[in-house]
């Protein structure tokens, strides 16, 4: 089960923790992997340590033009592309009155408008070819909330959002479009916690730990897979427990 | 390019895309309401034109495509 030999896979902010995992994760699968991010270092060790069937795909989602150009790119360095996964994201935390415009919209533009954009020129070939699967990352709190985060999780709320409208529109040809929802995943972005505020966070965490890469990596595999071609328009939350939604 | 052969080419595409009787697919024809298209089909049909014929066809010209008449004399204006 959950085969994905053959099929041609795009990661965005795949030389981050979790977008790394799941590159690795669809690769050992079987899937071709298209590897998109902004640093071009890790990038070439991962499609370094994934040997064949790695691609590099350097782009900068903040620059719309360089998101226009990348699914073009990934169909032509893999001959196609079946999976699309959406998963780079930044943060601008800050308490919302504080919140800078700027940091209002970087967050929009990488987080949810990429997302779209990538998600609309994907659906072009996976309509051609009556098959496809769009993974959203998304987050805990999307539908949690979080203080400090009123740009993070109107980004993430608003891909749940538009993974349901998309999901509907295009389920009649085979294409699922759905989102992973992580809680607390080791990642640079946890890094940056400070030990009061991971004390915090673990005590809320039923699991007691806080999740790895691998574990969203597992939950997109399995979205990926001809196995799920059932599931649409849904949010599937690996949070250790954390929040049961 | 022949309007003959701009109607063949289109009445192809709308068979193989849509999977109906060629008989059926008359000029006067409508998408959706002779031949059993969706939204998306109609989408899919414009998109399938452009390809064919290396047009581009924008939005409000694709709402006015209702028939097959609509997808002829538009490319017959706008192709090649």
């Amino acid at each position: 089960m959950f085969s994905l030999e053959g099929k041609r896979a795009l990661v965005t902010g795949a030389s981050g923790g979790i977008g790394g995992a799941i590159a690795r994760g669809l690769h050992a699968q079987g899937a071709r992997v298209a590897l998109s991010g902004t640093r071009e270092e890790p990038l070439n060790a991962l499609a370094a340590e994934l040997g064949d069937r790695a691609h590099v795909l350097l782009a900068n989602l903040s620059d719309t033009a360089a998101v226009d150009g990348l699914i073009g790119e990934a169909e032509k360095a893999m001959g196609g592309l079946d999976i699309l996964v959406n998963n780079a994201g930044l943060t601008r935390d800050g308490l919302a009155m504080r919140m800078k415009d700027a940091d209002w919209e970087i967050v929009l533009k990488v987080n949810l408008e990429a997302a779209f954009r990538l998600s609309r020129a994907a659906l072009k070939g996976m309509m051609r070819q009556r098959a496809g699967r769009i993974i959203n990352i998304t987050s805990v709190v999307g539908v949690t909330g979080n203080a400090g985060q009123a740009n993070y999780a109107a980004s993430k709320a608003g891909l749940i959002g538009m993974s349901k409208a998309l999901a509907q529109e295009v389920a009649s040809r085979g294409i699922t479009v759905n989102c992973i929802a992580p809680g607390f995943i080791t990642s640079a972005m946890t890094d940056q916690l400070n030990e009061k505020q991971r004390e915090g966070i673990m005590s809320s965490i039923p699991a007691g730990r806080l999740g790895s890469g691998e574990d969203i990596a597992a939950a997109a595999v399995f979205l990926a897979s001809q196995e799920a071609d059932y599931v649409t328009g849904q949010t599937l939350h690996v949070n250790g427990g954390m929040a049961m939604i | 390019m022949s309007e003959s052969n701009i109607e063949e080419r289109v009445k192809k595409i709308v068979v193989e895309h849509l999977g109906v009787e060629e008989e059926k697919v008359t000029k006067e024809a409508s998408f959706i309401d002779d031949l059993g298209a969706d939204s998306l089909d109609t989408v899919e049909l414009v998109m399938a034109f452009e390809e064919e014929f290396g047009v581009e066809i924008p939005d409000d010209a694709a709402e006015t495509i209702l028939t097959v008449g609509d997808a002829v004399s538009f490319l017959e204006k706008n192709a090649g």
